[in-house]
């Protein structure tokens, strides 16, 4: 009986084994967790991959994480949105070009109640001010991601070091942006996210848009093919090919028609 | 989370109608997990075995590390795999990063321990039980090791379970590892991760019911062949 | 009984064995020689040192000092290879009654089809020709013990100790493992088995080494012990033995 048992197990397992995937020619994009969570590429990626053939694999992680990855060699192709980040990546020679994809914004969530009266308002500094004097619960990514920076960046301007603040009313996650907003939901804490990140995220609680339309919430996304000089195994064509197609009419195109619940979540703007 | 009861009945009626992406993703959490579990076994049971057999210096000190191995937070183990598998680590030719066969080794180093530790146990106990009869029988301590296996096939197939468990509820080392890549590396654990980040709450929960029911499943069948077992009196003593 | 030189192989030597432990003697025997054709018991109370010396016997124990010669050889697997144990606890298998037996033979080498043969003989010997897919395990006590003696059998030794391999058993199952054991004997396998049953002694010994105290103060031909022993602790023994 046991026998049976057995070889009943070693049986299926050879079924289900087979080969783990079919050789076709695929790409690793190390990419950020706001186009994934949105639903962007899950999108986009069928177009690109029935004209060429090439799979495109993407590892969703924070923008810094993203960058750390790449350095690493484990990626072909980078999509992030940290501007500065991204030219430090290139001008160190891990990644031979960047480009501007796209665009969209940030906005400043926080509960009803909006403890710290920003409500409506369209400067994001002026808020952060007001947040902090009220010290009214903040959760932040803490993750050293593109939104994390650009919050660190807006907390510069507005004068204030979070960081003392930190395990008090600045609450830092250390996780990926969904996550950093379940829990701003959980506690009625506000939140810098970024919009696609927030159309799509379905816990909301009592969380609305507070602040937006501020031209320092703007937040670019860039491509950088990374460099095969560094790490030969890059799959440097099929990686091109993606960013081509990014950046041309065919993905600025599908990008532009990537509007779930009718709403724009992605501005293309290539040059 | 207004939408809950709604969401739920989502995810349940995906579930129930067999909804081919979400059975892919199943397949292949049972498919990397059955895996590591059975390499773990090929490389912890003998290992354990040896260690519960043989006797030479530094032994006590090998079982404390394994026992203590069994407990290795997932995230370092998927930390430490990521490193081997990097381009830019010394396994980096072999280019596995990013596949199932680099979840597949992580969870092997996860499970390992568990096994050998246990199986350790086991066959300490049997061995003191066989020693004498064996060695009677002109049975070598190297040649007992494949006796005493077999002979607490029904305790270490618990072991293997065990290790199942820890692989298929595992998600820190796997996510690491794996990418959480669609259609590539996205099992159970790492969906109901990212659908947790999407804020959809109740198919991550959805999903968490299917790992449970899995957990349940394999439990039940363990059981039965223990009852089986033991109504053909292969019960230890 | 020592004069008798008997034709089969397996002639067992003691020469100044002692085993003590934390300063105790558990085990002192300066010569013992075990060559008759047996089959040979070994009496005495519990503590004497019986089993001690059947292992020692066996190889299963060295002995601190002195050592254990068959036919003029030190003990050493070889020698070993040529003889069997049956304990006091059967230690069997988690595996089927025939299974049992089929590991034994398989060790030795045999071809699939003699092993077949030889398990359904060794079955019949035992009265288990109903049980052999059953799993061992779920043998009562008496099966349990003669299935033991099949499988010790089943190496085709010269020769098989046994320890007390009745002490647990019912009046009936003990009959059907002494008939096991003297047929064994009949067919040259000898002997040597541990009993502290005086009426055990009495139905299957041709000699008995009496012992008391990791000594042995006695060992002779089965009549005379019994009837006329020499020594004080052997008649005590037996007196106190006969009153039980």
């Amino acid at each position: 009986m046991i026998r049976n048992v057995f070889r009943a197990v070693v049986l299926s397992l050879g079924l289900i084994a087979g080969p783990t995937t079919a050789e076709e020619p695929f790409i690793v994009v190390q990419s950020t967790t706001s186009t994934q969570n949105s639903g962007l590429l899950d999108n986009i990626l069928p177009w690109f991959e029935a004209e060429t053939g090439i799979d495109v694999r993407v590892v969703a992680v924070g923008t810094g994480q993203a960058i750390r990855n790449a350095i690493n060699g484990d990626g072909d192709v980078l999509l992030v949105h940290s501007r500065a980040d991204e030219e430090q990546f290139v001008a160190d020679g891990w990644g031979v070009e960047r480009f501007d994809v796209m665009y969209n914004d940030f906005v400043l969530v926080g509960p009803k109640s909006d403890p710290a009266g920003v409500e409506g308002g369209s400067d994001i500094v002026a808020a952060l001010t007001a947040v902090s004097q009220a010290k009214a619960p903040f959760a932040s990514r803490g993750d050293d991601s593109g939104t994390h920076k650009a919050e660190l960046r807006h907390w510069e301007a507005a004068g204030v070091d979070p960081a003392d603040a930190s395990g008090t009313w600045y609450r830092e996650t250390g996780s990926g942006m969904g996550a950093t907003l379940n829990v701003a939901s959980g506690m009625d804490a506000y939140a810098l996210t970024d919009r696609a990140t927030w159309e799509s995220f379905g816990n909301r609680g009592n969380l609305e848009v507070l602040v937006e339309g501020d031209p320092r919430l703007f937040n670019q996304y860039g491509v950088i093919l990374v460099n095969p000089d560094k790490h030969p195994r890059v799959r440097a064509s099929a990686g091109q090919r993606f960013v081509d197609w990014l950046i041309g009419p065919d993905g600025q195109a599908a990008i532009e028609a990537f509007k779930p619940n009718g709403q724009q979540l992605f501005f293309p703007n290539a040059k | 989370m207004q939408g809950f009861a709604s969401e739920f009945n989502t995810a349940i009626g995906l579930i129930l109608n067999g909804d081919a992406e979400l059975w892919a993703i199943v397949l292949l959490s049972l498919k990397v997990s059955v895996f590591a579990v059975l390499i773990s076994a090929l490389i912890g049971m003998p290992v354990g075995a040896a260690l519960a057999v043989a006797r030479f210096p530094g032994r006590r000190v090998l079982i404390i590390l394994m026992n203590a191995l069994m407990g290795f937070p997932p995230v370092v183990v998927g930390l430490l795999v990521y490193l081997m598998l990097s381009r830019s680590g010394p396994l980096g030719v072999l280019e596995l990063l990013y596949t199932p066969t680099a979840m597949i080794i992580a969870q092997v180093v996860l499970v390992t321990p568990i096994v050998a530790a246990l199986t350790r146990q086991v066959v300490e106990i049997l061995a003191e039980e066989y020693s004498e009869q064996l060695r009677s029988l002109g049975v070598s301590r190297l040649a007992s090791v494949p006796v005493l296996l077999w002979d607490a096939r029904l305790a270490l197939v618990t072991a293997l379970l065990a290790g199942f468990g820890r692989a298929i509820a595992e998600v820190g080392a796997v996510i690491i590892v794996g990418g959480n890549i669609n259609h590539v590396t996205r099992v159970m654990t790492t969906t109901i991760a990212l659908e947790t980040s999407k804020g959809n709450l109740a198919l991550a929960l959805a999903l968490g019911a299917i790992l449970i029911g899995i957990a349940i499943a394999v439990n039940a069948m363990v059981s039965a062949l223990t009852l089986q077992a033991e109504r053909e009196g292969l019960r230890h003593a | 009984m020592r004069d008798l030189i008997s034709e089969m192989a397996g002639h067992i030597v003691v020469n100044g064995v002692k085993i003590a432990r934390n300063g105790a003697a558990l085990l002192d025997v300066p010569h013992l020689a075990l060559n008759g054709p047996g089959p040979t018991l070994i009496l005495g109370p519990n503590g004497a040192g019986k089993s001690l010396l059947l292992r020692c016997l066996h190889g299963l124990i060295v002995p601190d000092k002195g050592f254990v010669k068959q036919d003029g050889v030190p003990l050493n697997t070889d020698q070993t290879a040529r003889q069997a144990m049956v304990f006091q606890q059967p230690v069997l298998l988690r595996r089927s009654v025939s299974a049992n037996l089929d590991f034994v033979l398989k060790r030795r080498g045999l071809h699939r089809s003699a092993r077949k043969v030889r398990i359904a003989e060794l079955l019949a010997e035992g009265g288990l020709e109903g049980k052999a897919r059953q799993s061992a395990r779920s043998l009562s006590g008496g099966e349990a013990q003669r299935l033991a003696i099949l499988r010790a059998l089943a190496l085709d030794p010269d020769t098989l100790f046994l320890d007390e391999p009745t002490s647990a058993l019912d009046p009936s199952a003990t009959q059907m493992i002494e008939g096991m054991v003297l047929r064994a004997s009949g067919r040259g396998v000898r002997i040597v088995m541990v009993t502290h049953d005086i009426g055990q002694a009495r139905r299957l010994a041709a000699d008995i080494v009496m012992m008391h105290g990791g000594h042995v103060v006695e060992h002779g031909d089965a009549r005379q012990v019994l009837d006329a022993p020499k020594s004080e602790a052997s008649r005590r023994y037996l007196a106190g033995g006969l009153v039980t």
